[in-house]
């Protein structure tokens, strides 16, 4: 739990560069139905990500984060299917949105912690979902918004995916950056006790509010570029359920991590796509699926495969 | 007379019925080493939660240096000077040494709201978290992660953590409980190589280390204060030997 270690080590960056090229040359040998699970899978690791500044670096666990991202995607397919807005200028209006929407989140939600933080989020974001299914003039209701809003530049769905994928790594390193700068350490400071940071002089909510809110920035970046993804958006997309996958795949890939989002993200999107999608089996499939993890993995994947590093490098 | 650093007036700290601090007035220069001593429960640590604000009082006035503190949150008192240990030891246990430190130092600085600035450290930083470690008998330590270091250790940071960011007042609680007696000498001889000017406010048990390091001493039973002494006469004081002793005693 200590977080993205600090090591400039030439292995590591290799490691990091070698997974960028095969990114980067996958279209190739994929087919298009893959190349759209690949897409997908960047898009919700990097939701993921942003899930994981606030569990694993901050030691507060969001469940509204799926409304946060699904305001964002609301957001642009209405301003460009509705408002006739580029889509670019919708893409920064729905990160905006995004990001305002965590910042209000997170003036309720950072005076808590443990289960009412938890719970707080979950309910805030019920209400968003409350909001996008009875605002029907607006939400398109249950019928959600639909229509074909990528830009020309990158209507092709090679072109797309090496879009996601530069945004991905982008990302990636603005919140790797993120965590590990000095106000990064004062949230693993939080994480491990708060008494301490304030006795030492921060003042824990406004830090708190500002780690919130940059999560939910990173969210909104996620949830504006899904909106090119899907065109297409529903309540769905801001339920429960939402929250519940995103956080199960920072979980999975292992909390405090960062790139585990990734893996957390395929793992998740795989099995989804194995199983006949979202069926009831789909809900079960996951249940059995993270309560393996908790049992044989609870660092899970990424944190797994570290420790077991670190052992074996102990050994010799 | 000297400066007077801490005033407590009619300080009163109440848990529903309980009183754990019970209308408590205090007044300590600048530059004193003070005690308090007192039996478990005497409402020590409170009055200490009281001070640095993670308690506020229910009642009295709190001021420090001239200004009244008694309704400010913990993190705008430490910003006027005030540090702290806990008695429980309280550090961030997954973090390594340096980055206690880094974390400690920073408080009080606007660095610490640096978004996505570089994570490495000064010059001027490093000397600092070095010679506060020096201080507390940590040299070396700083790659080492919290869980990872002996409780003792653990100790010794605890004060480390509260010295870097040169306070003004420190308050110590109970800095060696728990430890054996040559790491207490460890941290006795941290607390008398404390900065000269430093206002030091120490909760300590044993006696035989509380009387050996300060200037005055403070008995505290029952959330009242029960007698104010040097540290030669507290021994001998028959008020303090009834709560401690439960009778008259003879040295
Ligand atoms: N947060 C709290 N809620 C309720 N009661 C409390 C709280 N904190 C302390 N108390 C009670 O207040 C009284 C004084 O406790 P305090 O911790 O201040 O004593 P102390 O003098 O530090 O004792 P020790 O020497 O054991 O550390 C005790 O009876 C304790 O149970
Ligand atoms: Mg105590």
């Amino acid at each position: 739990m200590s977080g993205v270690s600090r090591s400039k080590s030439p292995m590591g960056a290799l490691v990091v560069l070698a997974i960028l090229a095969v990114g980067v040359i996958a279209p190739f040998f994929l087919s298009r139905y893959q190349i759209g699970l690949a897409t997908q899978i960047l898009i919700f690791g990097m939701l993921a990500m942003s899930i994981d500044i606030l569990v694993g670096f901050t030691g507060r666990t969001s469940l509204g984060h799926g409304a946060i991202f699904g305001a964002s995607t609301y957001v642009v397919l209405y301003c460009v299917t509705q408002s006739g807005l580029s889509p670019y200028l919708a893409v920064l209006l729905g990160i905006a949105t995004a990001t305002v929407l965590a910042a209000i989140f997170a003036l309720l939600a950072v005076r808590t912690n443990g289960v009412y933080f938890l719970l707080l989020t979950l309910a805030l974001g019920m209400i968003v979902w409350g909001i996008c299914l009875r605002w029907t003039q607006v939400t398109g209701g249950e019928n959600g918004l639909r229509g074909d809003i990528r830009p020309k530049a990158l209507s092709d769905y090679k072109d797309f995916y090496w879009f996601i994928l530069a945004l991905a790594a982008l990302v990636t390193f603005g919140i790797r950056r993120f965590v590990q700068s000095p106000f990064g350490l004062t949230l693993r400071g939080i994480r491990d006790s708060d008494s301490r940071m304030r006795s030492l002089g921060y003042n824990v909510p406004l830090h708190l509010f500002i780690g919130f809110t940059m999560s939910g920035f990173f969210a909104g970046v996620a949830g504006a570029f899904y909106a090119f993804f899907n065109n297409f958006v529903s309540p769905s997309t801001v339920a429960l359920t939402q929250s519940v996958e995103s956080l199960l795949m920072a979980i999975i890939g292992g909390v405090g991590t960062l790139y585990g989002s990734f893996i957390g993200a395929s793992a998740l999107i795989a099995l989804q796509n194995l199983v006949s999608s979202h069926t009831e089996r789909w809900q079960s499939v996951l249940g059995i699926t993270f309560t393996l993890i908790m049992i044989f993995a609870p660092e899970g994947i990424v944190g797994k495969f570290r420790a077991l590093r670190e052992k074996y490098a102990n050994k010799h | 007379m000297a400066e007077v650093a801490l005033t407590l007036s009619g300080v009163a700290v109440a848990f529903g019925a309980l009183r754990a601090v019970d209308g408590v007035d205090l007044s300590i220069p600048a530059g004193q080493r003070r005690a308090i001593i007192g039996p478990n429960g005497a409402g020590k640590t409170t009055l200490f939660n009281a001070i640095t604000g993670v308690v506020p009082p229910t009642e009295g006035r709190v001021v420090f240096e001239g200004h009244d503190i008694t309704n400010l949150p913990p993190h705008k008192r430490a910003a006027l000077g005030i540090a702290r240990t806990f008695q429980i030891t309280n550090l961030f246990p997954s973090l390594s040494v340096e980055e206690n430190m880094v974390l400690a130092l920073r408080g009080l600085s606007p660095q610490k709201f640096s978004l996505f600035g570089s994570p490495d450290l000064s010059t001027a930083d490093q000397d600092r978290i070095s010679r506060a470690l020096r201080l507390a008998g940590l040299a070396d330590r700083s790659a080492t992660v919290v869980t990872e270091m002996a409780y003792g250790d653990q100790r010794q940071l605890e004060i480390a953590l509260a010295l870097v960011a040169t306070p003004r007042m420190l308050l110590l609680d109970e800095p060696a409980a728990g430890l054996s007696p040559s790491e207490r000498s460890i941290v006795a001889d941290v607390i008398r190589g404390l900065p000269q000017e430093l206002t030091v406010i120490l909760i300590e048990h044993d006696m035989d280390l509380a009387l050996g390091l300060v200037d005055y001493v403070t008995c505290l039973h029952e959330g009242r204060l029960l007698v104010e002494a040097l540290p030669a006469d507290i021994r001998t004081d028959a008020r303090v030997q009834e709560v401690y002793l439960g009778k008259p005693h003879h040295a």
